[in-house]
């Protein structure tokens, strides 16, 4: 629970009994440091699935724990990264992926932003264009205005 | 009695804005000075009494009286005196007070400087900002009454959240609130343009300054809870991308694109309708923040679903607001006049590229944190979306916008000249080109990513600093004529170079310490040392610590220099509170010019030793560094002359200029 902002606790007014203990523990490392690394890489990426928006590596709840393990027991036996994600995956379900695998039901999120973007960039352009051709530049001063002009100017001259 | 005097003054408070919620508007209709003039002494009169509200409820935690039953759920006898009085928000009902104090102070302060407004559009103004106050006052009385009383009163209190007993929550909040209401005054006077279907360079002026306050302490208010979490959660992390901290970076990212086009609209009155729609949307994003903070929703869709009194009231608030200013926008935007023509390479068609990607930004992070519920709401199906997605598409979005800032600034209005800026830009680029050089070597080219990230926040600065050194004449003037043109120079130039400098400072923050910052868990026993950074810590032992409201272990530990000096101690502790049987890391954090040293104190070991958990984070400390600087920038444009209406030019301007 550590893993919480004081402000959603403060916004939610929840009260959590939690402890101070921060997440990966000595004991649970493994002595190989390339394997422990990947196993920290992709603790970040799998949520501790009884905290609120938390990830196994941050996370001190029991669970937590338990899936570190089985992650770092997971890459001991020679699977892939991809490998053990799926293998939690067909575990505990997509919601144990802190970011959701492209698919039907996540296409809108995942296009949402560079739709956005490309929208807005579109509606730029058109509001441009629309602009230029709908406001006439100013027409050119007749020859009794450029005539006053001169008259202004050697006015002041003087 | 006093508790039931606040409670009065809230009711009256509800009633009196009911009042000028409606007889402005109507006055402004049928031209009636008389009725238009209620605005004012109303909004004071209500501010007056929403205050006497929340001194009536501070004056009941303060006194520890048990009786009411906010109090009693958040309150202590024993607790120090200072988070007495925090802790009047620092829960549901007195946050949602404070919210609507907020609220009403800005509502008050608009009445207060706004003699130089139009009547009818202050009297609009005014009666719009009643709306917003009326329908809040009405969810607090109906659903979140905070003076409600027990009995027979309880002897003792449940003492407040020990997470929230600490100095943030003095600052925090209040700054937050701040920021996210002060928006409510840019979206009052969006919805009066389009009530009074008249809008003029003249109302960006007017706006700005509003938009401007707001920036300033939302900037601080996420900046402070960066800080806060990061040393009280005890693992150094400074944003989590959680759906809180999302709901206050949405009206962040959309104010500052709204800081950037009113900018527009005041100078050239171009682009009036977006920032119309942008005044909207920001507010919008503010209420979406305290719908989703408020109703419960984020903890889960079930719970809002099963206790929808609070939660369906918010939604209900958030759909009257947002849906019925973007119909009336609807309906009404196209009787505004379009504004100054412009080339789409011109400072206002940087200002639109700012706008496009700070807008797509906001709408990314707005996806990333509705998505979960809306799919688990219409499907069922859960699924998560956390930090490595934002990372991955919030991101990329920065970097052209980052890229491109510095441009902005030089360009010309109206159209620019994108070869020439780039030729002036020469001397940053190739600064920020030999510091990525710089990072490469020292990392030996492994982290290229590191490199361009820092390559890119000394850009940021020296961007701004080539915009200061141009406008004062560099290579062209004397040094006496650059200083005396420095001088010269509106506050508001400052004011975009400070800002564009302090968020090059904290890209610099973020990125080194995502980068370079090393970690070490281990068992140690005392005696025992470890590297960080640099430096080499010693644990020395702990020691049981004991205060009125907990109890504490502390580790006490040594930093030493290679020579093997001591160069200064360190105390990371854990405490327990015995009311809500809770603990709490107090990290031990030692600043060394920008880094930072944070050691934290885990579990005790099988073998007598304690897990310790060191970290080194180079240059954590310019992040919020970089947030001070961007808000002195916002302070500095606010103190511009332009922006006073009415303050009379300076007399020694007018003087007739001698043979230079």
């Amino acid at each position: 629970m550590n893993r919480l902002l004081p402000t959603l606790i403060l916004a939610l007014g929840l009260s959590f009994a939690g402890t101070s203990a921060r997440a990966v523990t000595p004991d649970e490392m493994l002595s190989n440091p390339a394997l422990e690394k990947r196993a920290r890489i992709i603790s970040a990426e799998l949520r501790c699935m009884v905290c609120q928006n938390e990830s196994i590596d941050d996370s001190n709840a029991d669970l937590a724990k338990d899936l570190r393990l089985l992650v770092r027991e997971r890459l001991v036996a020679g699977d892939t990264d991809e490998q053990v994600l799926a293998f939690l995956v067909a575990r505990y379900g997509e919601f144990v992926l802190l970011k959701p695998r492209l698919q039907t039901s996540t296409l809108l999120l995942w296009g949402f932003p560079l739709a956005v973007l490309i929208a807005g960039g579109v509606a730029i352009v058109v509001a441009i264009r629309r602009r230029r051709t709908t406001t006439r530049e100013p027409a050119p001063l007749s020859e009794s205005e450029k005539q006053q002009l001169k008259k202004l100017f050697t006015a002041q001259g003087d | 009695m006093t508790v039931e005097l606040g409670h009065f003054a809230l009711i009256l408070a509800l009633a009196l804005s009911i009042v000028q919620s409606v007889l402005p508007v109507l006055g402004a209709r049928r031209g009636d000075d008389r009725m238009m003039a209620v605005a004012v002494p109303a909004a004071f009169t209500v501010f007056a009494l929403v205050a006497l509200a929340f001194a009536a409820l501070t004056a009941a935690y303060v006194l520890s009286d048990f009786s009411v039953q906010n109090v009693w759920a958040n309150s202590h006898s024993q607790k120090p005196l200072l988070y007495k009085f925090t802790g009047v928000w620092g829960n549901h009902e007195g946050s949602m007070l404070l919210w609507v104090l907020i609220l009403s102070f800005f509502t008050a302060l608009v009445a207060f400087f706004g003699n130089n407004l139009p009547p009818a559009l202050k009297a609009n103004v005014l009666a719009v900002q009643a709306w917003i106050g009326t329908t809040f006052l009405l969810f607090i009385v109906a659903t979140s009454n905070p003076f409600a009383r027990m009995n027979p009163a309880p002897v003792e209190g449940q003492d407040l959240n020990p997470v929230l007993q600490d100095i943030g929550l003095a600052v925090h909040p209040p700054m937050l609130y701040l920021g996210y209401v002060g928006f409510s005054v840019c979206f009052s006077f969006a919805v009066a343009a389009l009530i009074d279907g008249r809008i003029d360079a003249a109302w960006a002026r007017w706006v700005r300054p509003w938009t401007l306050t707001a920036w300033i302490f939302l900037t601080g208010g996420i900046a402070m809870g960066s800080y806060w979490a990061y040393y009280e959660l005890g693992w150094g992390g400074w944003w989590f991308w959680d759906p809180v901290e999302n709901a206050s970076f949405m009206p962040w990212l959309a104010g500052t694109a709204l800081l950037h086009s009113a900018l527009v609209m005041e100078k050239r009155s171009a682009l009036k309708i977006w920032t119309i729609l942008l005044a909207i949307l920001t507010f919008s994003l503010s209420l979406l923040g305290t719908f989703l903070v408020r109703s419960g929703v984020l903890t889960s869709v079930h719970t809002f679903a099963t206790d929808p009194g609070r939660g369906l009231f918010i939604l209900a608030i958030l759909v009257l607001f947002i849906g019925g200013s973007l119909a009336l926008f609807a309906w009404r935007a196209q009787s505004l006049a379009p504004g100054g023509l412009f080339q789409p390479i011109s400072r206002e068609g940087a200002l639109v590229f700012n706008n496009l990607f700070l807008t797509t930004a906001a709408a990314t992070v707005l996806i990333g944190t509705l998505y979960p519920l809306l799919l688990e709401s219409l499907t069922g199906e859960k699924i998560s979306v956390g930090a490595p997605f934002f990372n991955l598409t919030f991101g990329p979005l920065m970097i052209p916008l980052l890229a491109a800032v510095p441009f902005g600034p030089l360009l010309a209005w109206k159209r620019g000249d994108i070869l020439a800026v780039a030729q002036r830009l020469m001397t940053a680029f190739f600064v920020a080109l030999l510091v990525v050089g710089i990072v490469l070597y020292r990392t030996s080219a492994s982290g290229v990513l590191s490199a361009f990230g820092i390559g890119l926040a000394v850009w940021l600065m020296m961007g701004a600093l080539t915009d200061l050194a141009l406008k004062a004449g560099i290579g062209k003037a004397s040094l006496g004529t650059m200083l005396q043109r420095i001088a010269g120079l509106p506050r508001s130039v400052f004011g975009t170079a400070l800002a564009h400098f302090g968020l090059g400072l904290t890209l610099l923050g973020i990125v080194s310490v995502s980068t370079f910052s090393t970690e070490s868990v281990l068992v140690m026993k005392p005696g025992d040392g470890i590297r960080a950074g640099g430096y080499t810590l010693r644990f020395d032992g702990t020691d049981p610590q004991k205060t009125a409201n907990y109890t504490e272990e502390q580790g006490r530990f040594t930093v030493l220099n290679d020579e093997g000096e001591v160069v200064t101690d360190l105390i990371s502790s854990k405490r327990f509170f015995p009311v809500r049987k809770m603990q709490t890391t107090e990290a031990g954090i030692k600043t060394f010019l920008f880094s930072q040293l944070y050691v934290s104190l885990g579990d005790a070991a099988k073998d007598g030793g304690i897990v310790v958990r060191i970290w080194w984070k180079p240059f954590v400390t310019l992040i919020w560094l970089g947030a001070v600087v961007m808000m002195a920038g916002g302070g500095m444009s606010l103190l511009d002359r332009r922006l006073r209406i009415g303050a009379p030019a300076k007399a020694k301007a007018l003087k007739p200029r001698a043979a230079v």
